[in-house]
């Protein structure tokens, strides 16, 4: 009985991991069908050049929607990363630029502040016990604008240090660094999700808080590290933000927050928190990419690229509601 | 005086994954009857009624309304045909008033407008005047949460008359009811019946089902066993006829030793729940705790395991006090709860068989800072023989377990998590009495190997059976202690009512 069981156990491992790997499969045939027909209609789209500037276009919102993964799998949001991402890039550029701090120190200054202001959501969630996320962050989102409007008197700065612009800019042979940046950040993001305790107990959180909590799990410190993280990933954002275009700006990031939650929806993570990959967010966040890549290279106007994301976002999830349906007919 | 039945259900059966709940199950109702469901829990009375109204629907079979077949594939269906039911949980609307409760979704409008507003006064008449008819003295306009448990319960059967339902179901009505709530309820079930409305009324008590029912059908393992005039019958034949087997063979009690002193608890209170509650559990032994339903005992658990606060107290683990603040601290000391609501307390439904089994031990599977995915695995796969689940695989998601597989996997998280104290509450709510008799057999298990087990149950012959030692608990309050030779049915019930 223990053999079969075993044997079993492992055979039918491999079966849903396959079966696993099939439900951001969805988004994938997306991804491959959009390339595809993008393809066909414009010869240059094909490119290796526009090929990595898809890669670099990607990584911004890559790195912010693997945070904003993090707060949906809790059942969260995180509204408040344009503006976290606006409010620690100025702080460290006027921090480098008016008081000569060294570059490396302002790169860490930016995380820090980052990861602090996510820190700050967790707790006004967890501590104060505010009804849900929506609201701290909502409140973060505009205390962070303000203060980044205030402290810049609402002027960008400009002309940074090649450290700091690395991240944003840089090439190693013909790869940007910001993807580079971002392989690394999701296979780290992976393995924390799939490999540690802690990333168990996100997914464990979500899926059923009182049931997490009455198993011991610590839901508010889980919570706190989500939203420190979220912070984290925002400042990381605005880093290759300040690096692509060499200037902080109080406004930079606005609308960001709706960017990286639509990569996320569409790379087939539940709203109601507990299901979601990062390899499914980072699917999402390149068909966005590539869309908006194709499109400007078919001269479609901004206006419509818009329209065009939205309808993607309410088809991508239409398709997983249709196979959800599905699936719970076939059983 | 043979009459055409109202309602028939022939040869009615559904399965769902892993269990048969039903297997061809017949039923008859008349006009104007109050028929009594019988059964214990997982005997497939929830079942059928869910098939009835709508909820689910059956693999096979007919159901046959006034002498024409009907065809009830959502709850829509089944209100239309005036078939309706009242669970346990109300479904009221908290906020709004009686009056709107009673109308929602078929809202009163004013007709000679342009544009047809609700007609609030005239609302509110109605409700008033059916409210009237059940002897209910109701303000129509009050919000239903500030209505105690059984005048809400009036307002869902005034919202049920006022679709002209000519069959209404009652599901444990009596479940939450004071004594006078109860007596009330009777009064309005015979003015209903005068009515011509046939009632199925579902309930444990078996004095209810004689005081108020004509006829009762008895349900054992998704089958139907017989249905009786209940002036032809005794409590002892419905025993027999819902058991089905001796007490033996359902309860298989072994007897173990008893070891050290495991959990003391003294003086425990919060305020208004719970009393000044002292007692100890030992290892090598089975502690029931007895009660009625709201009688503070899930409350007194849940405090020892940290889940909620309490005011003062004191709590000793294996001799040592403890200051147990989080559910973190009581697992740290050993001690697991098993709660009576594993599905939305109990278990990650969404995730697999693996992920539930190691949730409150990862961090023993930690190597430096990855997890050892075999080492889990094999954990779990020793589990799952260990107590038997039933599951093709470590990946099977919970929430497509049976109920009693899926108690089985809450226990073996607790078990992985190398717990000493086990606290059940209502361990076999909902699950089918093959099963119940595993989890029994787990608790024997348990207590051969020296852990201590304290087990909340409602259910007075699973507590007689199981326990050890029997606490009794009335309104917050311990009211007797017996040892399991002492105890018989009657002196508990006793304790459990305060009489004593």
């Amino acid at each position: 009985m223990l053999a079969k069981t075993e044997i079993q156990g492992k055979i039918e491992n491999k079966k849903i991991n396959v079966k696993n790997l099939l439900s951001s499969a969805g988004a994938l045939a997306g991804l491959i069908v959009l390339c595809i027909a993008l393809s066909i209609m414009s010869p240059y789209f094909l490119k290796i050049e526009n090929i990595m500037n898809i890669a670099r276009q990607s990584a911004i919102n890559s790195l912010i929607a693997v945070g904003m993964l993090l707060a949906i799998l809790t059942g969260g949001i995180d509204l408040s990363v344009g503006s976290v991402l606006a409010l620690s890039t100025v702080i460290m550029a006027i921090l480098v630029k008016n008081f000569s701090l060294n570059p490396i120190l302002g790169i860490i200054v930016c995380l820090g502040i980052g990861a602090f202001l996510g820190f700050l959501n967790g707790i006004m969630l967890t501590k104060l016990h505010l009804p849900h996320p929506f609201i701290s962050t909502l409140g973060m989102m505009n205390i962070a604008r303000g203060l980044a409007l205030i402290i810049t008197k609402a002027t960008p700065i400009s002309g940074f240090p090649k450290s700091i612009q690395y991240f944003g800019s840089a090439f190693i042979g013909i790869i940007p660094v910001s993807f580079l940046l971002v392989i690394v950040v999701y296979i780290i993001y992976h393995i924390f999700l799939t490999k540690t305790p802690t990333g168990r107990y996100i997914y464990a959180v979500g899926g059923n808080p009182e049931a997490a909590r009455l198993s011991g799990i610590n839901v508010e410190k889980i919570l706190i590290i989500v939203y420190t993280l979220s912070g984290l990933m925002a400042a990381v954002g605005g880093l290759v933000l300040v690096g692509r275009v060499n200037a902080a700006y109080p406004l930079a990031g606005l609308g960001y927050e709706l960017d990286a939650i639509a990569a996320v929806i569409i790379g087939g993570a539940s709203f109601m928190g507990g299901i979601g990959t990062v390899w499914g967010t980072l699917i999402g966040s390149m068909i966005m990419a590539v869309l908006r890549n194709g499109l400007n290279l078919l001269g479609v106007s901004a206006e419509w690229q818009t329209v065009a994301i939205g309808a993607v976002i309410v088809g991508a999830v239409y398709i997983d509601v249709l196979r959800r349906r599905a699936e719970a007919k076939t059983k | 005086m043979e009459q055409q039945p109202v309602l028939l259900m022939k040869n009615i059966s559904k399965s769902f994954p892993g269990v048969k709940a039903l297997n061809s199950v017949d039923f008859e109702l008349r006009k104007g009857e109050v028929h009594g469901l019988l059964g214990e829990n997982g005997a497939g009375k929830s079942t059928l009624i869910k098939i009835l109204t709508g909820a689910y629907q059956k693999d096979e079979g007919q159901i046959i309304l006034n002498g024409k077949e009907v065809n009830i594939t959502n709850p829509r269906d089944a209100i239309n045909l005036g078939i309706a039911a009242i669970y346990q949980e109300l479904n009221l609307q908290p906020f709004l008033s009686v009056a709107e409760n009673i109308f929602l979704g078929r809202e009163i409008k004013s007709t000679n407008n342009i544009i047809s507003l609700i007609n609030w006064k005239k609302t509110k008449e109605e409700a008033k005047r059916i409210l009237k008819e059940l002897g209910q003295d109701i303000d129509p306009s009050y919000p239903v949460n500030r209505l105690g448990i059984g005048q809400q319960q009036m307002v869902e059967i005034a919202k049920i008359l006022s679709t002209n339902a000519n069959i209404i179901i009652l599901d444990e009505p009596t479940a939450c009811l004071s004594s006078k709530e109860t007596e009330e309820l009777f009064k309005v079930i015979l003015e209903l019946k005068k009515k011509g409305i046939s009632i199925i009324y579902i309930s444990h008590r078996l004095e209810e089902i004689f005081t108020i029912c004509d006829r009762v059908t008895v349900m054992r393992d998704g089958n139907k066993i017989i249905t009786l005039d209940t002036k032809n019958t005794n409590k002892d034949e419905l025993i027999k006829y819902m058991v089905g087997r001796t007490l033996e063979q359902q309860y298989p009690k072994i007897k173990t030793i008893r070891g050290r002193e495991a959990l003391r608890v003294e003086n425990l209170t919060r305020k208004g729940v719970f009393e000044n509650i002292s007692f100890t559990a030992y290892c090598g032994e089975i502690l029931g705790i007895s009660g009625l339903v709201g009688a503070g005992r899930t409350e007194i658990v849940r405090a020892i395991f940290g889940a909620d606060p309490v005011d003062y107290g004191k709590i000793y683990v294996f001799g040592e006090e403890c200051n147990i603040k989080s559910p973190i601290d009581a697992m740290n000391k050993g001690i697991a709860l098993i709660t009576e609501d594993r599905k939305n307390q109990g278990l990650i439904l969404i995730d697999n068989i693996l992920n539930n089994i190691t949730l409150s031990s990862l961090v023993d599977f930690k190597r430096k800072i990855l997890l050892d995915y075999k080492e889990m695995t094999d954990k779990s796969v020793e589990l799952i023989k260990k107590l038997n689940i039933k599951t093709p695989t470590v990946k099977k998601v919970v929430r497509e377990l049976s109920g009693g597989n899926q108690q089985k996997v809450v226990i073996a998280k607790w078990l992985c998590k190398k717990a000493k104290i086990f606290i059940f509450d209502e361990p076999t709510r909902g699950i089918d009495v093959g099963a119940k008799v595993e989890v029994y057999n787990i608790m024997n298990e348990l207590v051969k190997e020296g852990a201590c087990v304290i087990m909340i149950s409602s259910e007075l012959p699973e507590i007689m059976g199981m326990s050890d030692r029997i606490i009794v608990v009335h309104e917050g309050k311990i009211t007797g202690e017996f040892l399991r030779e002492e105890a018989n049915q009657e002196i508990i019930m006793k304790a459990a009512t305060g009489v004593i």
